[in-house]
């Protein structure tokens, strides 16, 4: 399973460290502390952390938006030096990005002129995307005409059409309902399944890091590191009655005890501030 | 338009047609004396009259080529400095509050001054109305570009826009609707600072007339110049309204 060679790997994180600020400067944050890991190509990997830990900032340095302060991150073997490399990645943001000022079929048109693809190609692949979500009759609506679960699906297809073979989701389901939410984790299994994309996820939900996940990064309190990575060996697409197996909840609670601790740990030094930083 | 709107816009009319209809009885009855308040029939005939003459278009030439130029400054001149203030957040932590707190001064204090540099004619009014309608075209650019959802920002960056295609695309039409406002703003405020600068000293223009007609008790022509920058005025703000609203329908939901 770990033997792997490096023309699997998709993503390779070694040794990012990123600090928010001058060290030693009173708002000085250290985000992330030297976090390691190698994301294997088509595979689907969660970030679970507590809030705070570096998550985003980890998507962000992978999806080149800055550089961090010491390390290195290789996608598909090329450095990422603070620039996206926007053909083979797609974000989909924790808020629904959709720009309020352009149509649903606008907002996908906007993101292929910039990243250069031939406008003859937009509206087809952006009604193929809305497809996927079942939201193709909203093509001519603006975002704030749309419900807040049907403008994050937008929000996902338009991180689809691009068709990048690495999607970069943080949080994409958060302002979800349950039910919204367990529907599109669905989806997009299938979408793993049927494209091959690699994906790396972060979500607060244990149950849809565990449906979801091949691997799941379950990361300290800041400053963040790696604590463990726990395997889910299951096939995509996974079907409802996964959640039903007995190996699903021993895994959730796995996770769920991980977490507890670190939780426990940034809720103290919330208390005591003094202490966190040294 | 729907039933809000038509019932909005019945009332509206309503409330015109009384006001206009009290001042036709008021001065009917003759319970207010013709030098503070003539009948509308005056007024409308008078108007009539001074609309034929040359030196009412004169007048009216002088004042609102006066507000275009003030505005036309003040435009470019608060875009051009609140967008140049938002591209340093020091400039900004230093320059906001400060022209916030100086549009809180009111400048009609300073027309003297503009008098004293500019002199007597349309330039010190120009000068005057450029100046106050700068600080709320300013702020608004400040806050339309500096205050920007960095979210919006961020998704641009991660689909590889240019710097050019995220200010056309993103940062345009996202400030829009706040730059407007200050565009509105600052045009209500050129326009009353010129014809207000007039009234108090200048030797043309439609704020001169009125001054001039009230100190020589001509209450006729007074209302009558009145009632034209009340008419000028009200169908201006219409044009902007709709352009506005064609525009924002275009870019913004
Ligand atoms: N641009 C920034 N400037 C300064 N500090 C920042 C910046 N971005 C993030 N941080 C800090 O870095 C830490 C990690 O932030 P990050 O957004 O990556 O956390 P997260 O794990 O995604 O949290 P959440 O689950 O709440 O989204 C936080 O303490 C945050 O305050
Ligand atoms: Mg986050």
């Amino acid at each position: 399973m770990s033997a792997t060679s490096p023309n699997d790997i998709a993503i390779s994180i070694r040794n990012i460290t990123q600090r928010f600020g001058e060290e030693g400067a009173p708002d000085s944050v250290l985000a992330l502390d030297d976090v390691s890991l190698d994301i294997r190509k088509g595979e689907f990997v969660c970030l679970l952390g507590p809030s705070g830990c570096g998550k985003s900032t980890i998507l962000n340095i992978v999806g080149g938006l800055f550089r961090p302060t010491s390390g290195t991150t290789l996608v598909e073997g090329r450095s990422v030096e603070g620039t996206p490399h926007t053909d083979q990645i797609a974000f989909v943001f924790q808020e629904s990005t959709l720009f309020p000022w352009y149509t649903v079929i606008e907002n996908f048109r906007i993101a292929m002129k910039f990243r250069g693809m031939a406008a003859s190609e937009w509206d087809d692949r952006a009604m193929k995307a809305l497809k996927a979500v079942g939201m193709a009759s909203f093509a001519r609506h603006y975002p704030d005409q749309l419900s807040v679960g049907m403008r994050q699906r937008v929000n996902m297809a338009r991180g689809i059409c691009v068709e990048t073979p690495i999607l970069l989701m943080d949080e994409p389901f958060a302002a979800l309902d349950e039910q919204t939410r367990m529907v599109l984790g669905e989806d997009l299994s299938q979408l793993l399944a049927a494209t091959g994309k690699t994906i790396v996820f972060v979500t607060h939900s244990l149950a849809e890091a565990v449906f979801l996940s091949d691997r799941i990064a379950v990361m300290t309190a800041r400053p963040g590191k790696i604590k463990t990575i726990i395997d889910v060996n299951e096939a995509h697409p996974r079907s409802p009655d996964f959640m039903l197996e007995p190996r699903f909840s021993e895994l959730r609670n796995q996770c769920y005890a991980l977490l507890r601790d670190e939780i426990r740990a940034t809720m103290a030094a919330q208390r005591d501030p003094a202490g966190v930083e040294a | 338009m729907d039933r809000a709107g038509a019932q909005a816009r019945i009332i509206q009319l309503a409330i015109f047609a009384l006001a206009a209809g009290g001042w036709y009885f008021v001065t009917a009855a003759g319970g207010v004396s013709r030098l503070l308040l003539p009948s509308p029939g005056e007024v409308g005939t008078t108007l009539l009259r001074l609309i034929q003459t040359k030196s009412f278009w004169n007048s009216v030439g002088v004042t609102f080529s006066s507000i275009l130029q003030a505005y036309v400054i003040a435009v470019v001149g608060g875009i051009v400095a609140g967008y140049l203030v938002t591209r340093s957040k020091t400039a900004m932590g230093v320059l906001e509050p400060v022209l916030a707190g100086l549009f809180t001064i009111p400048l009609t204090l300073l027309l003297p001054l503009f008098i004293l540099f500019f002199g007597i004619g349309p330039a010190s009014k120009i000068a005057y109305g450029a100046t106050y309608a700068f600080f709320p075209v300013a702020l608004n650019t400040i806050a339309a570009f500096g205050h920007f959802d960095e979210r919006w920002l961020r998704a641009a960056q991660s689909m590889g826009a240019s710097r050019w295609q995220t200010f056309r695309h993103i940062l345009l039409p996202g400030a829009f609707p706040v730059l407007v406002t200050g565009l509105r703003i600052g045009f209500v405020i050129c326009f009353a600072s010129v014809l207000g600068g007039e009234t108090i000293a200048s030797a043309v223009g439609i704020g001169h007339n009125i001054a001039l007609s009230a100190e020589q008790m001509e209450p006729g022509r007074l209302y009558a110049w009145i009632a034209f920058v009340t008419i000028t005025a009200v169908t201006l703000n219409l044009l902007i309204t709709s352009i506005e609203n064609t525009i924002v329908r275009r870019d913004r939901k």
